[in-house]
């Protein structure tokens, strides 16, 4: 099996090596630190060279944090996955993120196997919600579809669809995909399926209530 | 004479009436046994009159000092009657404002101001032109004008620095209370806690708990997060979240959706939710313990769940009474539902339930 690539992003250089040393911790060893940058300049230049499979970027440092980051990244290395990780769960900062293009949240006090988790399945193409971001979905998406068929919600950008919000519900009560798909009876493969339309919706949506909601919370 | 008299007496009241305060002390001012009698009486009427109208107390000061001028001196000869009473009338537009300025919207305001002043200020030439006044007092406007520019220009960049100075100062000012405030919080919380986490490095049960209690403390500080408020179901959650992670080596990750006020069921499901928090830290046997609650238009729903030891909920040992009275029986008592989902080994989960009144 080939090794994933990571390329580890903060501006702290012990939480960097932390991050090294939780990585390497994996007995299988599937994950490889391809580089390491602790500002945003390096860490453009570097993931540009390397093009990780998945960047960990810390949400925030100086100049302007992962957000630049991912901006200035955006379209020119299409292959690289970024998962967000911080010691910040403010709504801000979650929003900001996962709207820049991340693939997911986590916060640094995530153990090194639910961290190597992640980030396989960042790599794979999967979304990954901390419970703390699936809450924030289900208060930005407050209102309830209950009048939009099930089939038009799950296409609608700016609604959840009743399923959708089920899944939600359940990552925010801390289950994992694996639990939520025996709860749901559905396949693991459908919980991922769900939980990456949830995402994509939560990138690309201009529902109002979400852009009220993040207003409220001091996020652009 | 009799006439200068009134105008006299005229401006004494309006005099009275500027630099007296807005009380109704007043009224004791004039007692009524005075020997003065019907003059303090009409004095006080007007007193009180003016006090409500102050345009008309202006009015009466044009009226009165016109009438005054009339008197005396050169003015008695010359029709300048009408124009002092058109500034006066200026004058009561400009001063009305002033005085019902919490009544009026500023931009109101600014137009009758503006109209205050045209109008006196056109009286003003009016007096002028009658007394033949009108260009000497151009020629000394003009000149004034001039030399005021003149000042002005020369001392501008002195002005400048000043005023440069003055915000650079105020902004300094700003910032030594800023990291003095800044530097005071750290010292209260952080540098105690972490002088705390030295003294107990060998026991990582409290370090954990100090670094935990501290975590959650700063953050609510820097991020101004809602845990403080405990009138709201979700602060109170929040507090009461911190309250179990203070006392027991556990760590709640908690997620709240919505929020609403605390009310009579809602403190019900809260002290619920905090016993089931606190059965899951002391028997669950597990560092991790999710709570998620959700406040809807028409429901609470709260889920707590450990992945710990379990139990069988059939068989509630008798020291384990709490689940049954204090989350059960409770929930029950105030019209919601509890549910308990717990095998041996597979950890357990316990959802409370609460219909809300849609307010």
């Amino acid at each position: 099996m080939t090794q994933l690539r990571v390329f580890l992003v903060d501006d702290h250089a012990m939480i960097r090596s932390g991050v090294r040393a939780e990585l390497a911790a994996d007995p299988e060893a599937t994950l490889a630190v391809v580089g390491e940058a602790g500002t945003v300049e390096d860490a453009v230049r570097g993931i540009l060279e390397t093009t990780p499979d998945v960047v960990l970027l810390d949400v925030h440092m100086p100049d302007g944090g992962g957000r630049a980051v991912l901006d200035q990244v955006r379209g020119k290395a299409p292959g690289v996955r970024f998962l967000a990780l911080s010691v910040s769960d403010a709504a801000e900062d979650v929003i900001g993120v996962i709207r820049g293009g991340a693939r997911g949240y986590v916060t640094k006090t995530i153990s090194g196997a639910d961290l190597r988790d992640a980030v396989g399945r960042v790599a794979a193409g999967d979304a990954i919600f901390s419970p703390r971001l699936a809450g924030f979905v289900l208060d930005a998406f407050a209102i309830g579809p209950s009048a939009v068929p099930e089939d038009v919600a799950e296409k609608a950008l700016d609604v959840l669809s009743a399923r959708e919000r089920e899944v939600m519900r359940l990552l925010a009560r801390g289950y994992t995909y694996r639990e939520i798909g025996q709860q749901l009876f559905i396949s693991i493969k459908t919980v991922e399926t769900h939980a990456s339309n949830v995402l994509r919706k939560l990138q690309v949506s201009n529902r109002n209530e979400l852009t009220r909601w993040a207003a409220d919370r001091r996020i652009v | 004479m009799a006439l200068a008299f009134v105008g006299v007496g005229v401006f004494a009241y309006a005099l009275l009436w500027v630099f007296l305060p807005h009380s109704d002390s007043v009224r004791m001012d004039s007692p009524t046994g005075d020997g003065s009698g019907s003059r303090s009486a009409v004095s006080r009427l007007s007193l009180d009159a003016l006090r409500d109208k102050p345009s008309l107390a202006i009015l009466l000061i044009g009226i009165g000092g016109a009438a005054l001028l009339t008197q005396i001196g050169p003015f008695g000869e010359i029709p300048v009657l009408w124009p002092l009473i058109i500034v006066g009338i200026g004058l009561a537009l400009i001063w009305r404002q002033v005085d019902d300025r919490n009544l009026l919207s500023r931009r109101n305001l600014r137009w009758r101001l503006a109209v205050g002043a045209l109008v006196a200020v056109v009286g003003l030439v009016a007096v002028l032109t009658t007394l033949n006044l009108l260009e000497v007092t151009w020629q000394s406007f003009v000149s004034t004008l001039l030399i005021l520019g003149v000042v002005g220009i020369a001392t501008a960049p002195w002005w400048r620095r000043l005023v440069a100075e003055r915000s650079s100062e105020r902004r300094a000012r700003i910032r030594v209370e800023e990291r003095a405030e800044v530097a005071a919080h750290l010292h209260d919380s952080v540098l105690q806690t972490l002088a705390l986490i030295q003294r107990h490095a060998e026991s990582p049960r409290d370090v954990n708990r100090l670094a935990r209690g501290q975590e959650r403390e700063l953050r609510s500080w820097l991020y101004g997060r809602p845990g403080e408020d405990t009138a709201t179901f979700g602060g109170a959650l929040e507090r009461a979240v911190a309250d179990i992670e203070a006392s027991y080596d556990v760590r709640v990750q908690s997620v709240i959706v919505g929020d609403a006020p605390v009310q009579d069921g809602l403190s019900a499901v809260l002290q619920a939710t905090h016993e089931a928090m606190r059965n899951a830290a002391r028997h669950a046997g597990v560092h991790d313990v999710s709570l998620y609650a959700e406040v809807e238009d028409n429901a609470v729903t709260v889920f707590v769940r450990d992945r710990g030891v379990g139990f069988d909920p059939d068989h509630i040992a008798d020291d384990r009474r709490g689940v049954r009275q204090s989350i059960v029986e409770r929930m029950t008592r105030h019209g919601g539902s509890a549910r308990i989902t717990s095998s041996p080994g597979s950890g357990t989960e316990v959802e409370l339930q609460l219909q809300r009144e849609s307010s």
